[in-house]
């Protein structure tokens, strides 16, 4: 490296920049966090490949049963008695059940559900989980001890009881109740988890220099320190997307949430498995779905991780 | 001299050929961690090791000692007096050890068995060797400890490592060296952990060590000071590699390898105030990819094409040897008298206007910060207070450097946190600007957060990892709402001002090294345009070479921008390069306070005078020729304090005092007063003395 004009430009490591102060200055776009992610998260192709699968499931759960009323006539809800358990035909893109329903469309009004749910309970809980749990770690005293003691209530209650005891008041309420129901009682392990990541991570010295260049808590808490758990973070929520969705069926059996003739994909799923071998249509698409749904939304979550992780190599570098 | 049929007399004692380790699969494939180190010894001599962090020194130790994981290969041959160690089974290596070869290391708590008493493990080295029964093994053992300077040696031989402080220790190790007379004591950075008024104890200890065993001393350090002080010798080792050999003398006053030039040139000394330091540009090579050709060659001011394709072996030279192609052209660090280093121009002071007219940044008036002490695990009470911070006054005027220098345990990193807080200490006052902490809102606080940053030591934690570097600069001002647009442009400004490059914003701090982390901490300290800047140690966890550079930088700063600096250090060779003014504090009190000329040229206080004494100069001739005050034992419990004189249990002014004047330290606490014009020092007996030589 040859002497630099400047006498303090004395960069300990040329290295770092390929050219240093080559290009115009003005020419350098300093680009934030938000956009560096963006652009890591843009170069996995299995990323892209799986966001859009994710995209095709939304647009063939809510256009997919109009589109096949239209070409078929059947809904969800209609049954077909010149045709019970057939297999997938031109008339019925999935086959029938026992009863005559079509298969395609109760899958994809099935889909319709299941995604939502799993996609908002997994937001929620996780979301709820890094609040809370920074919180109580970030400020300690009292309000540490009255989240905790918030946490450790709801981990002794056993769901299924005040789901039982409660729910008659919420029958009516629908199913979006149910997302609430399921991310209550799915997140208090995580916080828990959070808090003690947050102990350690509030000893480094970024917060304290946070904090001395005049960041408010909740700045701290949700840009320093709920950053530096997101691999943490995004795991749990990969995970409970598919929790979500099977929670939802075990909830159905109180009679609560998604009601027959309504259908979801836990519930196709639950009634299918029973004769998943001899009638193979009745199980085979709803569960496909329901693997899809959890595969991409896990190499989604993965390669978040790594496009917000600036150890991860495989995010390749920032340029 | 390696046929072994030799007169034993002709063959020296320890002799090390060609030594090669290489650690098989890192990251990026095998790690040759040494590369070819050579050398001989004879009894008594002392050989300095010295290098950064990565450079193989102690690596090249281990491997002498057969200390060495499994998998590591070890090539050449080491020979003691003719007898070849490498490649002997365990046994037989373990037996050598203790008995011919001992170790002191760096961390003595890792290497004494905690569930032991330290008399037991001493006596257990010498029975394994010696033969000696019981009873007078643990005899020995006491005399050891005793001999090492351990108070009560026969009561403290029955406590448990961790019950000594880590000087203590240190000699408990030293003790456990020497138990079997060793013929060569290898010694990996022993007084790296330690405050430095006992690494001067415990240097003094090895001298004495030496002495009795007439062991020859192998003495690895990054302290260019510390070998000067106890060296016959000295071996400069850079990426595995010894690059200059030679008597401490000659190579320290006239090297030949740019690497030693440039590293002698890069530390700053206590006895050389306005020297410009000249910082080693880039960071050592990763030894696992390394280019063919010099090692230094990217760093290399002198570089020349032939350097990057053969690498330079290590030939003699007038004194020594040195591994550069151009050993000879250099003559007293030049070239043709071009410096092979050449000093950086930073900016210059302009004639300030005298301090008493310069207002003030910050006044810390009587500041009192005391900690509770608890006993009861289910019933926590209160059964005394200790203060960490005792009463400290001092202010900082604008544009000027406070030096506030401590061992630790001193109670200045408490006094800058109650500073940086910004909140009414429980006792005292401190003003900032002309405002007082203790009638602000809470929106006069934040708003006054912009007249006074921080840089923080280890630069490593002090950088959120996931943010990339242009919104951690740009953090402060995002608190203080600055529109966007301008918080671009002055990110890339920052950037600029502390030497890196603007498109380094859209890296990660995990791309960069050290030194330049710590440049982007400066630069997120710069983002408001503070008046005072605390910097606590912002260079002590960085190697020499990259020291320079991020020093040169603050001073530089230091000028062009007006800043006035709170800079808290435990070296005072730092505090000497880039302090105006400096205050010395001892257990939660300010000792001394002065302007830096004073302080260093002529302290008064016991303390400050045995502190400077104690910090070593890279210069064998001044080093040897100085007079060493030496404070005796370790800093007394905070809850315990002797009365009168804080200072009064190790004070080496105190024990040379006539009775009655010793009334008076233990009775009498001493106020700090101005006992010669411009120097407040603690001490009903200051006296200037000159420990530094001019
Ligand atoms: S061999 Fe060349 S690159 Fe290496 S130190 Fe000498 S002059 Fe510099
Ligand atoms: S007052 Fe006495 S004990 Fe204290 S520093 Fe002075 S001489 Fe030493």
């Amino acid at each position: 490296m040859s002497a630099p004009a400047d006498p303090l430009v004395v960069a300990d490591d040329a290295a770092v920049s390929d050219h240093p102060g080559q290009k115009a200055p003005s020419a350098v776009v300093v680009r934030g966090r938000r956009s560096l992610v963006l652009r890591r998260f843009r170069r996995r192709r299995g990323a892209m490949v799986a966001l859009g699968v994710l995209v095709l499931m939304f647009v063939g759960a809510f256009l997919g049963p109009v589109i096949y009323q239209a070409i078929t006539g059947w809904t969800y809800s209609t049954q077909d008695y010149t045709a019970f358990l057939q297999p997938p035909s031109p008339d019925h893109w999935f086959g029938t059940t026992q009863i005559g329903q079509d298969v395609f469309a109760q899958t994809m009004r099935g889909l319709q559900k299941s995604l939502i749910i799993g996609l908002l309970v997994a937001l929620i809980s996780t979301g709820l989980a890094a609040v809370v749990g920074a919180c109580a770690g970030y400020f300690g005293g009292w309000v540490d001890r009255a989240l905790m003691w918030g946490v450790d209530l709801l981990l002794v209650i056993p769901s299924f009881l005040v789901v039982a005891i409660i729910s008659p008041a919420f029958q009516s309420a629908g199913w979006l109740v149910l997302v609430f129901l399921i991310a209550i009682f799915a997140w208090m392990i995580t916080a828990r988890i959070v808090r003690g990541m947050t102990l350690s991570l509030k000893e480094r010295e970024f917060v304290l220099a946070a904090r001395y260049s005049g960041v408010s808590s909740a700045g701290i808490i949700f840009r320093h320190l709920i950053p530096n758990m997101s691999s943490l973070l995004i795991i749990d929520a990969t995970i409970a997307v598919a929790t979500a969705i099977i929670a939802e069926t075990g909830l159905s059996y109180f009679g609560f949430g998604v009601q027959p003739p309504d259908v979801s994909l836990g519930n196709l799923i639950a009634s299918g498995t029973r004769s998943a071998f001899t009638f193979p249509w009745l199980f085979l698409f709803a569960g496909g779905l329901l693997v899809a749904t959890t595969l991409a939304v896990s190499v989604i979550g993965d390669a978040l991780r790594d496009a917000l992780d600036p150890a991860s190599s495989r995010a390749g570098g920032t340029k | 001299m390696s046929d072994v049929g030799d007169d034993v007399s002709q063959v020296p004692l320890l002799s090390v050929r060609d030594l090669g380790v290489v650690f098989p699969g890192g990251e990026d494939g095998d790690v040759p961690a040494v590369r070819g180190v050579a050398y001989d010894l004879a009894p008594g001599e002392v050989l300095g090791i010295v290098g950064e962090s990565g450079s193989g020194k102690s690596v090249s130790s281990l491997a002498v000692m057969g200390l060495l994981p499994r998998n590591a290969r070890v090539t050449g041959s080491v020979r003691l007096r003719g007898v070849e160690l490498l490649g002997r089974p365990d046994g037989e290596l373990a037996r050598i050890r203790g008995n011919d070869i001992a170790m002191v290391f760096q961390d003595p708590l890792s290497a004494l068995t905690p569930v032991y008493t330290v008399g037991d493990q001493i006596a257990e080295t010498i029975r394994i060797h010696q033969r000696l029964a019981a009873g007078p093994a643990t005899q020995r053992a006491v005399e050891l400890l005793d001999s090492v300077g351990i108070p009560n040696a026969a009561q403290r031989a029955k406590a448990f490592p961790h019950e000594f402080s880590g000087g203590m220790r240190q000699r408990v190790m030293i003790a456990m060296a020497i138990a079997n007379d060793p013929d060569v004591l290898i010694a990996d950075e022993p007084t790296t952990a330690l405050d430095v008024t006992i690494q001067a104890q415990v240097l003094e200890l090895l001298e004495t060590a030496r002495q009795l065993t007439n062991a020859a001393t192998v003495m690895i350090t990054h302290d260019l000071g510390v070998v000067a002080g106890i060296a016959d010798r000295v071996l400069v080792m850079y990426a595995g590699k010894a690059v200059e050999q030679g008597p401490v003398g000659p190579v320290y006053a006239a090297p030949r390898m740019p690497y030693t030039i440039g590293l002698l040139g890069s530390v700053p000394r206590l006895d050389r105030p306005g020297q410009t330091l000249t910082p080693i540009s880039g960071s050592p090579p990763n030894v696992s990819r390394l280019e063919p050709g010099c090692p230094f060659a990217s760093r290399c001011p002198v570089v020349l094409p032939v350097c990057r394709e053969v690498e330079p072996e290590l030939t003699p030279t007038a004194v020594g040897s040195a591994a550069c192609h151009r050993a000879d052209e250099i003559v007293d660090g030049s070239i043709d008298g071009v410096p092979v280093f050449p000093p950086p121009v930073l900016a210059q002071a302009r004639g300030l206007v005298a301090r008493t007219e310069r207002p003030a940044v910050l006044e810390v008036r009587e500041v009192t910060k005391r900690f509770d002490i608890t006993r009861g695990a289910v019933m926590r009470r209160k059964v005394g207070s200790v203060s960490a911070v005792d009463g400290v006054s001092f202010d900082i005027r604008e544009g000027e450097a406070l030096g506030l220098v401590g061992e630790s345990g001193s109670g200045k990193t408490t006094t800058i946190m109650e500073v940086l807080s910004l909140q009414a200490p429980a006792e005292g006052s401190i003003v900032v600007h002309g405002k007082d902490v203790a009638g602000l809102g809470r929106r006069e606080r934040k708003e006054l957060r912009r007249d006074i940053q921080v840089v923080f030591q280890d630069p490593l934690s002090s950088l959120d990892p996931r943010l990339p570097v242009g919104d951690i600069i740009d953090e402060p001002l995002r608190s203080f709402d600055v529109p966007r647009a301008e918080r671009a442009a002055r990110v890339g400004e920052l950037l600029r001002l502390v030497g890196l490059a603007p498109e380094h914003a859209n890296r990660y701090p995990a791309d960069f090294s050290g030194g330049q982390r710590q440049r982007i901490g400066i630069a997120r300290a710069l983002a408001l345009e503070p008046k005072l800047l605390v910097l606590d140690e912002p260079v002590s966890a960085l190697d020499v070479s990259i020291q320079a550079g991020v020093l040169n930088l603050l001073e530089d700063l230091k000028v062009r921008l007006g800043l006035a600096y709170l800079f808290v250090a435990h070296d005072l060779s730092v505090v000497r390069h880039i302090a105006d003014r400096v205050a010395v504090m001892y257990l939660g009190r300010l000792v001394e306070v002065g302007d830096a000329d004073d302080i260093f040229e002529r302290p008064t206080h016991p303390y400050t005078q045995a502190l400077l004494s104690a910090v070593p100069i890279p210069d064998p001739v001044a080093e040897r020729q100085r007079e060493r005050i030496l404070v005796r034992g370790d800093l007394p419990d905070p809850a315990n304090l002797p009365s009168g004189c804080r200072f009064r249990s190790r004070c080496p002014l105190f024990v040379e005092l006539e009775p009655g004047q010793q009334q008076r330290c233990a009775e009498e606490d001493p106020a700090l007063v101005e006992h010669v014009p411009g120097l407040a020092s603690a001490c009903h007996f200051a006296r200037e003395r000159t420990v530094v030589p001019g």
